[in-house]
């Protein structure tokens, strides 16, 4: 990318990347956006730390704290951690099935723009009086009180990204369903691919019901509606639900791809099949299943009555025994492996400990006589921090390292790699193991502070001390990348040398059509059983042809730029709670909603054919874009 | 593949809508964007079924004070019409007769816009008349949610058939345009099925108590 | 579809039988369009009425929506043609996820 950047000047290169509907590309940006947004998330996590650090603290005051605890808990799952496993699901699945681009290409473009400016949105919020304070869930008895916009930002800037989500999840799903090469039989799909599918299933099934319950709210707090005014026969406890409905399946659109890309790195560093591929599958699809059933036990206390709750937990219980399965696989499949510690696998090793701790105290919440003592305490926030940390963030460090060659055709510092590890990993167990028994001793979630003298200093203390480590680790990341770049040295198309799946057949970054020719696809670990047999690239399944590609569109760009403009309009209407309503209010909304509907109308009336490389130019390629391989 | 390439009947495949690998997407991805849909609805007809008849005083009108079959009997005879009219738009697409394919999706639209149109003075009649308002009690808010949320579907569904129809008048039928059109026909069945199910849960069973 | 290869009376023959097939099918779309009326009209009689009590209306007007529902489906949305395996697979998924949905909003939320 550095090359086309001082060939044709960086307007070119802004202009391409706005334009861009490559998967590899879009790759590039979710990487870039959301790990922005990670940096911006992590920051406000020091705050937090910074803040409880000693009792009685006053670095941020409480109004202060309670946004930046929100902001925290919303960036990270929304704007961090969803989009950067979109950013390796973009850049591998599509490589990983044979395929020459997502089904969609132009939606797919569509999706990060509209998933950018929601979080762009969101995070207006800061310099325009004051970021959400009702936490990440936003509870509607609490958030309709929230005075300011912050609730308003988070519910527009929700909806907008969450948009930008769904249409992502459509478009793996129809890309996996419809654009494996042949011989890709589900049956021998990498596990990464098959935990990207059955987390853009949960997306598509979970998201419509997180987009009803924000408009409800929406429609409350701008346009006058009565969902949540009990006055007025009104229900809270429907927020509540339509939240974890959603929330629920969420953790595990999170937890699934992570579990794929250690699926991948596991057999990929012991250099043995996965064991148990298909027990994986199943595990796959059963925790999919189950991760509708279970919403209500983030609601033990709502009061939901005895036979709820004992059907929640019951279910709860059983998502354990696929979890389980999962574990033991990877396990199984190190036993008697030819192990090579690198960056990744150090990650994957450290994982399963770590995700077994949050595992187990997760079964000690299922027990709903014991959530009415542990909920909303900080035993809460050590068990979801040890799942999303120790599952999804090691995931996302580990797959940085793993496929930063695929994606930039550089390898990062095996080195660096290790001191970010050494830091992080410590750093991470300090700050959240203690917070289990902070949580025993009583420390309840979301309080800005606390008193001396109650048992809670030395545990507060050392969880922020950690807290630190884990900011030096990551910022050794950041210096990594940094250097890596600089250097800019260029690898093969293996660069580990025990790649499996079809992704290290090609060149490291592969060429804009990825394959010269579909691939044939003969089993499962498809380079592996090439290389296996002393094949140097892939064999063919069709003949050298021309190649058909999407052309480039800024359209995605303009019509996400119309929601975000309606989202200001929306916010001022004149009808809001906040009572600042503008007369300009409602034609701005119309203004944004129109620029949209516009700009689709437009995208329905041009006919885009795309473009054909012709076979010539394909064939004087040779040396840079290998052939199927 | 040359999706611009001119055809008679005898050569227009049987499946055209799937007779690429755009139109194969498409139907995948429409479908699986249906699948949200439903879900979708099914929020919105949960919170209405929690919601119902509930009002902040026994001053504000109930379900059964409100609705009155005789106009949602016919809004609904106009909406199944306008699916079988879809319906043979599709047949005559498959059969590649382009004219008679044009002619029934205009219909469809007319018998949409005369739908929307009972619905405009449907919702106009309830305020007026009761002062059943967005903002005047959580039952009316989830009723005007749940329908109005339908007869967004429908104008939206009639803005994109029209512009299909005179986007493509000039050209006709290609493997371009059919997968379009064939989304645009299902798109316009689903949202007959929400219908069923608001006529039955929402107006019939409202009259039921 | 593979008619390329056809030779023109091969075409012929093939054309007349997707002609008479393609009637056949809108034989059925036009039977299933009229049960439609029939069961939306049964559904407004039996409430229209007032002589059924409501214990027996609903689960009545229930099943004949979902009966319905299988015409739309299966009939004018070609759901019973080949090919349709993984739409109906995400579409019962999505019913399952839309019944438990309500379900629940009809039972435990109660204040």
């Amino acid at each position: 990318m550095s090359t086309v950047a001082s060939k044709k000047g960086i307007g070119a290169f802004i202009w391409e990347y706005l334009t861009t509907v490559d998967h590899k590309k879009i790759a590039h940006l979710y990487l870039a956006a959301g790990g922005f947004f990670f940096l911006l998330g992590g920051l406000e996590a020091m705050f937090i730390r910074i803040q409880l650090m000693k009792p009685q603290n006053d670095f941020i005051s409480e109004q202060l704290f309670n946004e930046v605890m929100t902001m925290h808990g919303t960036t990270m799952i929304f704007l961090a951690a969803m989009p950067l496993l979109f950013a390796y699901m973009n850049a591998v699945v599509p490589l990983q099935i044979g395929a020459r681009d997502v089904a969609f290409p132009f939606m797919n473009a569509l999706g990060f723009w509209l998933f950018f400016l929601g979080g762009i949105f969101l995070n207006l919020s800061w310099f325009l009086g004051g970021a959400p304070d009702a936490g990440w869930t936003s509870y509607a008895s609490l958030s309709m009180r929230s005075e300011g916009h912050g609730i308003d930002f988070y519910l527009l800037g929700v909806q907008i990204s969450g948009f930008g989500t769904l249409m992502s999840g459509i478009n793996f799903l129809a890309t996996i369903i419809n654009m494996r090469a042949p011989g890709m039989s589900f049956m021998r799909m990498p596990m990464f691919t098959w935990t990207t599918f059955v987390a853009s299933s949960l997306i598509l099934l979970a998201f419509p019901p997180l987009t009803i319950s924000v408009f409800l709210l929406m429609f409350d707090r701008l346009f006058g509606s009565k969902f949540f005014d009990v006055a007025m026969g009104g229900n809270t406890i429907i927020w509540e639900h339509f939240f974890w409905i959603f929330g629920h399946p969420e953790v595990y659109i999170l937890i699934l791809p992570a579990f794929g890309i250690f699926s991948e790195i596991v057999p990929t560093f012991s250099r043995k099949r996965l064991f148990g591929y298909s027990s994986m599958v199943f595990a796959t699809i059963l925790i999919g299943f189950l991760g509708f059933m279970v919403w209500a036990h983030h609601m033990f206390t709502t009061g939901l009555g005895n036979v709820a709750n004992a059907i929640f937990a019951v279910a709860t219980m059983a998502i354990a025994v696929p979890t389980g399965i999962k574990i033991f696989n990877w396990l199984f499949t190190m036993w008697g492996g030819n192990i090579k510690i690198t960056v990744p696998m150090l990650w994957a090793l450290g994982f399963i400990p770590s995700f077994v701790i949050g595992g187990v105290t997760g079964i000690m919440q299922a027990v709903a006589p014991l959530d009415y003592q542990l909920h909303d305490t900080y035993f809460i926030v050590a068990h979801f921090h040890y799942v999303i940390v120790g599952g999804v963030v090691f995931a996302l460090f580990a797959a940085a390292h793993f496929y930063w060659p695929k994606m930039f055709g550089t390898q990062l510092s095996e080195k660096l790699g290790y001191w970010t590890f050494i830091f992080f990993f410590p750093g991470f167990h300090l700050t959240f193991f203690v917070q289990h028994f902070l949580g025993l001793m009583g420390m309840p979630r979301r309080v800005a502070t606390f008193l001396p003298g109650q048992g809670l200093d030395a545990g507060n203390y050392i969880s922020s001390i950690g807290a630190f480590l884990m900011f030096i680790g990551v910022v050794l990341l950041l210096i990594n990348i940094v250097v890596t770049s600089v250097k800019n040295k260029k690898v093969a198309n293996d660069p580990w040398g025990d790649g499996r799946t079809m992704e290290w057949a090609l060149p490291s970054p592969p060429p804009y059509y990825n394959f010269k020719q579909t691939p044939l696809v003969r089993g499962l670990d498809t380079w592996w059983l090439e290389k296996m047999e002393g094949n140097k690239e892939l064999p063919p399944a069709e003949p050298l042809k021309d190649i058909h590609m999407p052309n480039n569109s800024i359209l995605p760009f303009i019509i996400s730029s119309g929601l975000f403009i309606a989202a200001f309009g929306a916010m001022y209407s004149p009808l809001n709670v906040v009572g600042d309503g503008k007369p300009w209010g409602v034609p701005v909304l119309i203004l944004g909603l129109g620029i949209m509907f516009g700009t689709m109308l437009l995208r329905s009336l041009l006919d885009d054919y795309g473009y054909y490389i012709p076979k010539e130019d394909l064939v004087d390629d040779e040396g840079k874009g290998g052939r199927a391989g | 593949m040359n999706v611009t390439e001119k055809f008679t009947p005898q050569t227009w495949p049987e499946h055209p809508e799937t007779a690429t690998m755009e139109g194969k997407n498409k139907f995948i991805g429409f479908w699986l964007f249906l699948a949200g849909e439903t879900v979708l609805f099914a929020s919105l007809f949960a919170t209405y079924l929690a919601l119902k008849d509930s009002v902040p005083d026994a001053s504000h009108p109930l379900a059964k004070d409100l609705f009155s079959l005789p106009l949602v009997f016919l809004m609904t005879m106009i909406l199944l019409t306008s699916s079988l009219t879809s319906v043979y738009a599709i047949y005559h697409m498959r059969n590649y007769n382009f004219k008679k394919m044009q002619l029934w999706f205009a219909i469809t639209v007319l018998l949409g816009a005369s739908f929307l149109a009972l619905e405009i003075y449907e919702f106009n009649h309830y305020v007026k008349e009761f002062g059943f308002t967005f903002g005047s009690s959580a039952f009316s808010s989830a009723y005007y949610t749940l329908v109005g949320t339908h007869g967004a579907h429908v104008t939206f569904g009639l803005g994109w058939i029209t512009a299909l129809i005179v986007r493509n008048a000039k050209r006709g039928l290609n493997l371009y345009n059919a997968p379009k059109y064939y989304v645009a026909s299902l798109y316009w069945h689903f949202i007959d099925v929400v219908w069923v199910f608001i006529f039955t849960a929402v107006y019939l069973i409202g009259k039921v108590g | 579809m593979g008619n390329e290869q056809l030779k023109e009376p091969d075409f012929n023959v093939r054309f007349e039988y997707r002609r008479k097939k393609s009637k056949e099918e809108m034989r059925f779309q036009l039977i299933s369009f009229m049960l439609m009326i029939f069961l939306t009209i049964l559904a407004f009689i039996a409430v229209g009425s007032n002589h059924f009590p409501p214990k027996f209306v609903i689960p009545f007007l229930l099943l004949l929506a979902s009966v319905q529902v299988g015409f739309q489906l299966y009939y004018f949305m070609h759901a019973s043609e080949k090919g349709h395996t993984f739409p109906m697979t995400f579409m019962y998924s999505a019913i399952l996820v839309a019944f438990v949905t309500v379900l629940v909003f009809m039972t435990i939320i109660w204040w």
